[in-house]
């Protein structure tokens, strides 16, 4: 029996998410006889984790603070063992930018980007770019925050006219905002779980919209609305691939315990990683749980194998 | 060991495969999530529709529920008829006659708020793929409902003098063409929710007349037709017609919204098919609350309550309306209503209030996006603001901050698109005076393409 503190809800925009992940993750952690505190992370947390002192704390956060490495650092700070990764990890995941050089630089394919500061913008006239950076990876343009988990914020431009409401939105999330290659097809999810300190993919997922023209914030959230494949229906060299890329990401950006990593698999056959998330959703419709679903997985183990590998990694 | 948890991804689909058709268009969204976090304590909030209760004296509201304890314990804490307890009726029936209406007891519904009666006239009246006509935009606590009911939901734009009549017709027409009988219109007539406008007295004679001649019925929520800071009060649409117009009351904004009662008062056969629906509903609408009210009416002037909030409300929109002239670009444009609670503001249309409202939770303010107020997605640019919620510095600085985002998002477009900064610039000259009163560009604010709108 492990104390464990379920740190969830916060001030993201995320929040819902989060107090849903947590809420599952706490009742699991319940059922498998850990003593549980859940905290809904405020200005009191720092306080209420020194009076709780837990063994762990199972970070159920998403989005700014929680998922940015924020908490992680704070908890750090206090001695106190954490699920899920590092705040180096964290801030490189979170940091959609830092993630796409990153994979860049190590070879990893991922949708071509331009990304830039409000300032650049404002101070360096940055616009006079746009028709440049049009022209490299033409229309329709995915405009997106650098920070934000969800798909909130991100718009899709299909022609130039588009580009500086989309970039307006965009900067409504975040200071930091990227531009990047639209790669047509199919929307995977490879999450992966450290079994015995090994980190290990789990069957791919893939997302079918039934409405929405992508896969959107809400979709992602709903029962319903999103029709997910898992195993999802691939050659098993695709999925193979995928795998692979996946673990790679998860080693190269450091990250621990778990996490998701989303990518594209385009007309051609083609993979691209689109981004890597810290601490995938545990809701009811979320992928991580799916995709452990579908490796025999129960989601009681599930949590368990995540509370193990922070266990472990601290000792 | 470890025990199988109680919902895994494969029951969600068990789960999903049980789900009526009709919840296809009940959608949470990104929006609700957003507007979940409006709600933290140290949020300005813009975005409620709260009347502010704390003016309501806790002496009265302890001398009130001690005359129902001493008085009508047992009867307070009983089932009632479905329909209604007499003596609340009675209250009813006064502040109907002070609307300027003339009702018998026997003519109404008393429901468990005023959004009671909008979901048991759908239940009465709509089938699947039924045509409800209502403005746009409308409600946004109505959107629901309808999709609930899978209504095929068609808009018709409104300007300074309310829904727009002409658009009314011809879209009605359009319809007929169509094969379609809309089952009713639902209709804001008094300070709009959430335009802020008033519907004028010709255009209530004509909406009544269309809705006789073509018989079909008209839904008149008037929520807050008593709480009008200016002008002269104009004569509800029942009191026009009495056989094809369905009102919806309440209680919410001129005593309290917590103890949701509401009214109907419609023609006897569909009264009688409303009170059957909420039967299946609620059996009743809570006995204790019902006792509550009358024992209040009884206790002393209601309408002196009434016009200590008018006083109130007047100030906090008239401090809203200042801070929007002093805090808001040139560029954006508002409504600026008789009464009620809301002013309904329309920005640039390269800001999308729903991202607007992101980054104004980060400066703690929120208001609702305008898009909650459509079925199709439009109204993107415009944002609800409540003014009756939060106290007149609140309000002042709420305004404030949102003024600032949005001059930093105008500033940012025009660094975008090349253009000087487009305050500095303005287009055309209209734009040169925010907009205060009713009047010609009250129109160019809120006349919309009379394009179709559909639900989900």
């Amino acid at each position: 029996m492990t104390q464990v503190a379920v740190l969830k809800g916060g001030r993201s925009l995320e929040r819902q998410v989060s107090l849903k992940s947590g809420a599952r993750v706490q009742d699991a952690l319940e059922r498998l006889g850990h003593e549980v505190v859940a905290i809904d992370v405020g200005a009191d947390l720092v306080g209420r984790l020194e009076e709780k002192r837990p063994e762990l704390a199972f970070v159920a956060l998403h989005g700014r603070d929680g998922e940015d490495g924020t908490v992680q650092e704070l908890l750090d700070a206090m001695g106190i063992r954490y699920t899920g990764s590092g705040v180096s990890a964290c801030i490189r995941a979170a940091d959609k930018v830092l993630a796409k050089h990153a994979m860049r630089d190590a070879g990893i394919p991922t949708p071509d980007f331009f990304a830039f500061n409000e300032t650049a913008f404002r101070e360096l006239g940055a616009a006079q770019a746009l028709p440049a950076i049009e022209e490299q990876l033409s229309f329709p343009i995915v405009v997106k925050p650098a920070g934000q988990g969800s798909a909130l914020g991100i718009k899709f431009a299909r022609t130039t006219a588009d580009v500086p409401a989309a970039l307006v939105a965009a900067f409504s999330y975040d200071r930091k905002v990227l531009l990047e290659r639209h790669i047509p097809g199919r929307d995977l999810a490879v999450s992966l779980i450290e079994r015995d300190g090994v980190p290990t993919a789990l069957p791919v997922v893939e997302a079918v919209p039934k409405q929405e023209p992508f896969y959107d914030f809400e979709a992602r959230y709903e029962i319903g609305r999103t029709t997910f494949v898992c195993p999802a229906a691939l050659d098993p060299s695709v999925s193979e691939r995928a795998s692979s890329l996946a673990l790679e990401v998860f080693e190269l950006l450091g990250c621990a315990g778990f996490a998701r990593v989303d990518l594209m698999l385009s007309e051609d056959g083609g993979l691209h990683v689109l981004e890597a998330n810290s601490i995938p959703g545990m809701t009811e419709t979320s992928l991580l749980p799916q995709a452990a679903d579908a490796a025999g997985i129960s989601f009681d183990e599930l949590v368990q194998l995540i509370l193990d590998a922070a266990l472990a990694r601290v000792s | 060991m470890t025990v199988r948890s109680r919902t895994t991804a494969h029951d969600i689909e068990r789960y999903a495969g049980l789900f009526a058709a009709r919840t296809r268009g009940m959608k949470s969204s990104a929006m609700r999530d957003l507007m979940a976090l409006t709600e933290q304590p140290d949020v300005i909030s813009l975005a409620g529709g709260w009347p502010d209760t704390s003016t309501f004296p806790p002496d009265s509201y302890a001398s009130v529920m001690g005359a129902v304890a001493a008085e009508s314990c047992a009867r307070a804490l009983q089932y009632g008829p479905t329909e209604g307890l007499t003596l609340v009726k009675r209250c009813i029936v006064e502040v109907m006659r002070e609307e300027g209406m003339s009702v018998d007891a026997d003519e109404l519904l008393v429901t468990t708020g005023g959004q009671q009666v909008i979901d048991l006239v759908c239940k009465t009246l709509v089938d699947p793929g039924d045509v409800v006509v209502a403005e746009a935009p409308t409600y946004p606590g109505a959107v629901p409902t309808f999709s609930a009911y899978e209504a095929d939901v068609v808009q018709v734009p409104i300007d300074e003098e309310g829904m727009i009549v002409d658009v009314l017709v011809t879209t009605l027409n359009r319809l007929e063409s169509e094969g379609k009988r809309p089952k009713f219109i639902y209709t804001v007539p008094n300070f709009h929710n959430p335009g802020g406008v008033t519907l004028s007295m010709e255009r209530r004679h004509e909406l009544v007349r269309i809705a006789s001649e073509r018989e079909i019925l008209v839904l008149e929520d008037n929520p807050y037709g008593l709480l009008r800071y200016e002008g002269t009060p104009l004569p509800p649409l029942r009191s026009l017609d009495d056989e094809f117009v369905i009102y919806a009351g309440t209680f919410s904004k001129i005593l309290s919204p917590g103890v949701r009662l509401g009214w109907a008062a419609a023609p006897g056969p569909v009264l009688e098919k409303m009170n059957v629906g909420k039967q299946g509903a609620d059996l009743c609408s809570s006995s204790v609350c019902q006792y509550f009210v009358s024992a209040y009416f009884e206790s002393g002037p209601w309408l002196k309550y009434v016009r200590s909030l008018i006083e109130i409300y007047r100030r906090r929109r008239d401090v809203m309306l200042d801070a929007l002239a002093e805090f808001l670009p040139r560029e954006a444009h508002w409504t600026h209503p008789e009464g009620g609670l809301f002013i309904w503001a329309t920005l640039p249309d390269y800001i999308d209030t729903t991202d607007l409202l992101a980054r104004a939770l980060d400066e703690h303010v929120a208001f609702v996006p305008g898009r909650a107020a459509y079925v199709d997605g439009r109204g993107g640019s415009s944002m609800r603001l409540n003014f009756s919620g939060v106290d007149e510095a609140q309000i002042h600085e709420g305004i404030r901050r949102i003024g600032e985002i949005v001059h930093e998002q105008v500033a940012l477009y025009g660094t975008l698109t090349g253009a000087a900064p487009a305050a500095r610039t303005p287009e055309s000259p209209a734009a040169l005076e925010p907009v205060r009163e009713p009047g010609a560009a009250l129109a160019k604010v809120l006349r919309l393409p009379a394009q179709r709108k559909r639900a989900g």
